[in-house]
This record gives C-alpha cells, structure tokens and sequence, in this order.
C-alpha cells in the first residue's frame, strides 16, 4: 500500500493521472490476489488434500497431488452416511430459513405498521435478544428440548434456532416495512384491500431485498450450526454435515486423505448457496443502512 | 449487521426517544401516523395473529433458558429430576476462585483486544479495496468471503491437519528453509493462542468486511466525488471523508466482535477439545463451561458459568453502550448539520 499519491491541490495534466491510476489499480489487484490467495490456500489445502494418497500425505504435507485420485470421493459419495447428513442438514436448515422468515415477517409487519400499546415494548425485547446468545442459554435449553421429548430429532434443532435466529430477522426486517409508504396502503385500503390481504399481497413483494437477506443469514447460520446440533443431536442417524464431518473426523483419524475430501464435500453446499446470493447480501444490508 | 440501522436511526434516536434497549438495539421507527383500524378487536386479532407466534417461540426458547439458568445456578445438580440440592452462592465462589476459569477468562480478554486490533484495520483495508471498481470485482469478493461462510468444523478440521506438527504448514517451512521456525502451532502453549488468532481472523475478518461494504455503500457518491473534484488524492478522500463517516459502522462492528468474542466456543472445541484447550492455552470461558458443566455431568455448575458468562457480556455491552455508542451519538447530533 505504499503508493500515496503526492497531495496536489492543482490539476494535473490528464496523461499523468491516467497512467497514475493505472499504476494504482495494478497495485489494488496485486494486493487482491496475495488476498484472495491467503484466504484460499487452507481451503485449498483441504480440497487438493482429497484427492492425494495418505502416503503421499505423510511423506510431502505441503505438495500438490501427484496422481489425482478420486476415490476418496467417491467412497465418500458412495457412503450412506454422508447423503443422511445432507438431508439432515437440509431439512434443518430449509425449515428454520422457512419459519425465521415467515415469523419473523409476521411480527415485524405487526410491529412496524400497528399502533399499539407495548409496541415498544414487544420490541425492545426482541432486539435484547441480540444480548441472549446461543452459549450462554445453552445447557438449559438442553434440559428443555430433553424434557420436551425432542433429543435425537431434528425439530430439536430447528425450534430453538428459530427462536434465536428471530431478533436479528425482525431487526432487520422492521425498517423494510415501515418504509412501505402508508399512502400504499390506503390506496389498498380503497381498493377493498385489508391489512392483511395488504401484507400477503404486497409487503411480501416490496420487502423482498431484507427477506433475502435474513433468509440467508440464516440458512448459512443453520447449515453450519455446530453447538445446538452437539447438545440435541447424538445418534449417528440424526447428524448434521458439521457433526457428522467431526465424527468422520475422529473414526478415519489415520485416513487423512479420506477425511479431507469428506471435508471438502461439505463445505460445498453452503460455498453455492452463498456465491449465487452474496450481492443480495451487501445490497440487503445496505437497504438497511438507507432504511 | 442489523445493528447498522443505529447508524441512521441515531439522529432520529436522540432527536426523539432513545433506544429501547442496550446492546446496539436500533430505535423502532413510528407507526404513529398509520391508519387507524375501524374496530378494536379485529386489530387485536390481528395482532395476536402476527406476532403472538414469533413472540411465543422467542420467549420459550431465547427468555426462559435464560431465566432457568439463573435459576439451576444456584444447586447443585445432575440434570435428572427436580432441582433440589440448593447450594446458595457456592457455585460462584467456586468458578470466581477457580484458577482455571480465571484464565479461561484472560484468554477471552486478549482474545477481545487482539480480535478489534488485526481485524479491524484488515477489514477496512480490504473494504475499501472491493468498493474500488475492478474487473473480476465480484468474483474477488466470493472469493474473499469463503472463509466466513464454511463452518467451524470445516475451519477447525482443515487447519487442525494443516498445523500438526507433522503438518502441511511445517512441510512447508522445512521446503523453503524455513525448517527451524516449525513448531508444534497447536500444543505449544507459547503459540497456541496466536494460532487461535490467526484462525479467529481468518474466519471472521469477512464478517467485518460485509458490514463495512454495506456501510461505504451507503456513503453518498456524491460526497467523494465532490472532494476529488476540490482535488483530494484517493487517500485524501479516504482519510478525511469515508473514514469518518464510517465510525458509526466501526464501532458497531467491534461491539459484536467483542460479545463474540466473549462467548468465543466453536473453533477452540473443535481444533484443541476440551483437554489440550486447557494446557495449551486456549481455554475460553464457554469451553470451561460445557468441559465443567454438561461433559462432567454438574448441570447447576454449568448454569452458573453461563451466567457469568452472560453477566460479564452484559457489563460490557453497557459499558460499551454508555461510553462508546452514546458519545457516537451525541457526535452524530451535533455534527450533523448536513
């Protein structure tokens, strides 16, 4: 980062500035490739290391594979386990991105567009829930998932990452709905339209860019849960990818090569989800920001 | 991230009423000049219907756990049957004498400060390296953000094997002749707690840069546009213009590495476990929590970690909120003239 342009308060001439600009963007994708670089090679590590042998393994930590070998993969992808986990891990995550979203939809339509005593209330103690994490009310959740009959079983999971996924939704989401200006809904309103046939037709629609946001924070947030799933979840059968590659882990422990593409394969998932949406992300935020 | 709206909603905030609740909460916007429903219980019902489920669920799971571990902290108690065995205050005593907790706690602390001191000069660094136009700018940014996105487990696994002593990142020192600076990154007590760091930032320094993209975002082109034609340089303009305005965003970033910090568990679980945590020197307060509390079968023990946990995250967050948020502000009022 050593290309401070020398401070000048007169025009330049023209040619000078080009060429200045374009020393200085050279210099801004130089320090984006040792960046991205640093930011890969673990990864990197991990996926070239899928495909070499556990000899190879031993003998050159650091090397590049020699002959490609996909069977570590493929009995990965062959294993029923790891499809179980998939599944598992799916479902968790489609149900708790699908309720967080509904819910917290719902209420923060209720909290931007009603008036009502305690509204501010109801609010306030939503957003305390940003002070309630997931660690500190972990061993009595437990006890009340245990209680409630629900160990072992995805719903488990999924209820009680609803609930603590639900501050930052409404958070989020409260700004996107009071920005819908009222004159749209008066105009519903003449149209025969009630406040919530107002919500189902149109708030949906208008609130798209904060509902996609917080879905995916919290389908990402669900995929690679580890602390809830380790407390709720312990039959091999019920495991999410994040359990189950750490159980993979410590069963193959000699089979290094086998647990690296098992590592590989499933991190995958949320790499895809996460490239098709990351501008949705920032712009969501940034809808946020304007308000 | 949410928590970026107090960034807007400040001015509004300290114009009006204040915001409702510690911890970075966002003042709620008005519904006052919505129109009024024709009947009362239809809105009742309504209402009922919107909210009562998020709220049920919330309070169920997020309000009375919480609650019940306060609660359990105060008896000793397996986790089977009825809370009986009342014990006072005993539990505290024993985790505030514990010397294993103490230190869990020191690592916590340093893991605080050195999270806001790596993280947050890189982060701004590499925010305003991808709000700059280049090609390939939003291949760039997937790219960048991989390592915030694989979970803890991936992380953990994957540097875990890099770092063993037998490791890749050793193989490597040894290729380049580097070969006496290899050490055993993860059992040396000497430089376990870097190693943690250096994970911690990897893994999160992303987060930092979604915020501070959405913030510059939201810095009007035409502020810095204004300021080059004046003939700012690019630094110039950076320094004077976008750094300030970025505050707000800063310091709401740093506040949830801190309480992130502080209930830091995952990554410390998965490379070192519950033992070598201990003697290598990575110990935070929630791994000596689940290692006393759930692991050793002492559920009203574990509970009353939590809540210390939780009370040390609350003393800080007010703190924060009184000294750092408040001043920010009060900054925004008067110096908003714009």
């Amino acid at each position: 980062m050593a290309i401070a342009a020398p401070v000048a308060s007169r025009p330049r001439p023209k040619r000078r500035v080009s060429e200045q600009s374009r020393r200085s963007s050279l210099v801004s994708y130089f320090v984006a490739l040792v960046l991205v670089g640093l930011m890969l090679a673990p990864v990197a590590y991990i996926i070239l290391g899928g495909f070499r042998s556990n000899s190879e393994i031993t003998v050159d930590p650091s090397g590049f594979p020699q002959a490609w070998a996909w069977s570590n993969f493929g009995s990965v992808l062959a294993s029923g386990s790891f499809w179980t986990q998939v599944l598992n891990s799916t479902i968790t995550a489609v149900c708790t991105t699908a309720f967080v979203v509904a819910l917290g939809l719902m209420a923060a339509y209720g909290l931007s567009r009603y008036a009502f005593r305690g509204r501010g209330v109801v609010y306030g103690l939503f957003t305390a829930g940003l002070m309630f994490p997931l660690t500190v009310a972990i061993t009595p959740l437990y006890i009340l998932v245990r209680d409630l009959g629900l160990t072992n079983s995805l719903a488990g999971v999924i209820v009680p990452q609803i609930a603590f996924a639900l501050p930052l939704t409404i958070i989020v989401l409260v700004p996107f709905l009071a920005a819908i200006p009222n004159e749209l809904q008066e105009a519903a309103a003449i149209d025969g339209l009630g406040r919530l046939g107002f919500f189902f037709r149109m708030v949906l629609r208008l609130s798209l860019p904060g509902v996609i946001t917080v879905g995916i924070l919290a389908f990402i947030g669900s995929w690679n849960a580890y602390l809830l799933p380790l407390f709720i979840l312990n039959g091999e059968s019920s495991f999410t990818l994040p359990l189950g590659t750490q159980a993979f882990a410590s069963q193959y422990a000699v089979d290094t090569a086998k647990v690296l593409a098992f590592t590989s394969l499933s991190m995958i998932p949320a790499l895809i989800f996460f490239s098709l949406f990351e501008r949705r992300i920032v712009g969501g935020l940034t809808g946020a920001v304007k308000g | 991230m949410a928590v970026l709206r107090e960034e807007t909603h400040t001015k509004e905030a300290a114009r009006g009423s204040r915001s409702p609740v510690g911890g970075g909460a966002p003042a709620l916007p008005p519904a006052g000049a919505l129109p009024r429903a024709r009947s009362r219980w239809p809105k009742r019902a309504e209402l009922l219907l919107l909210i009562g489920p998020a709220l049920v669920v919330f309070v169920a799971f997020v309000i009375l756990p919480v609650a019940l571990a306060a609660y359990y902290g105060f008896f000793s108690w397996s986790g089977y049957g009825a809370a009986t065995d009342f014990v006072g205050l005993r539990n505290y005593v024993t985790i505030l004498t514990d010397p294993a907790f103490l230190e869990a706690l020191s690592h916590n602390a340093f893991i605080v400060v050195m999270s806001l001191v790596l993280q947050g000069p890189l982060a701004l660094g590499i925010a305003l390296l991808l709000n700059r136009r280049l090609r390939f700018q939003s291949l760039i940014r997937v790219l960048i953000f991989v390592p915030y996105v694989i979970s803890e487990v991936v992380v953990g696994l994957g540097w875990s094997l890099m770092l063993q002593s037998n490791g890749a990142l050793n193989g490597l020192l040894e290729k380049v002749g580097l070969g006496s600076l290899a050490t055993d990154w993860l059992s040396d007590p000497g430089a376990a707690i870097w190693t943690l760091l250096v994970i911690i930032t990897w893994k999160y320094v992303g987060f930092a840069v979604i915020l501070f993209l959405a913030g510059l975002q939201g810095i009007p082109d035409e502020i810095t546009e204004a300021a080059r034609i004046d003939g700012a340089s690019y630094w110039q303009v950076q320094r004077y213009i976008v750094l300030p305005l970025m505050g707000p965003t800063v310091r709401i970033w740093a506040f949830l590495s801190i309480i992130g910090s502080l209930q830091l568990f995952d990554l410390v679980w998965i490379v070192w476990g519950q033992y070598v945590a201990g003697t290598a020197g990575t110990s935070t307060m929630a791994t000596y929590m689940v290692a006393n509390g759930r692991s050793s079968g002492s559920y009203g023990y574990g509970n009353a970690v939590a809540v210390v946990i939780f009370l040390i995250s609350l003393v800080v967050a007010l703190l924060y909120q009184r000294f750092i948020l408040r001043r920010d502000s009060a900054v925004t009022t008067t110096g908003g003239a714009h």
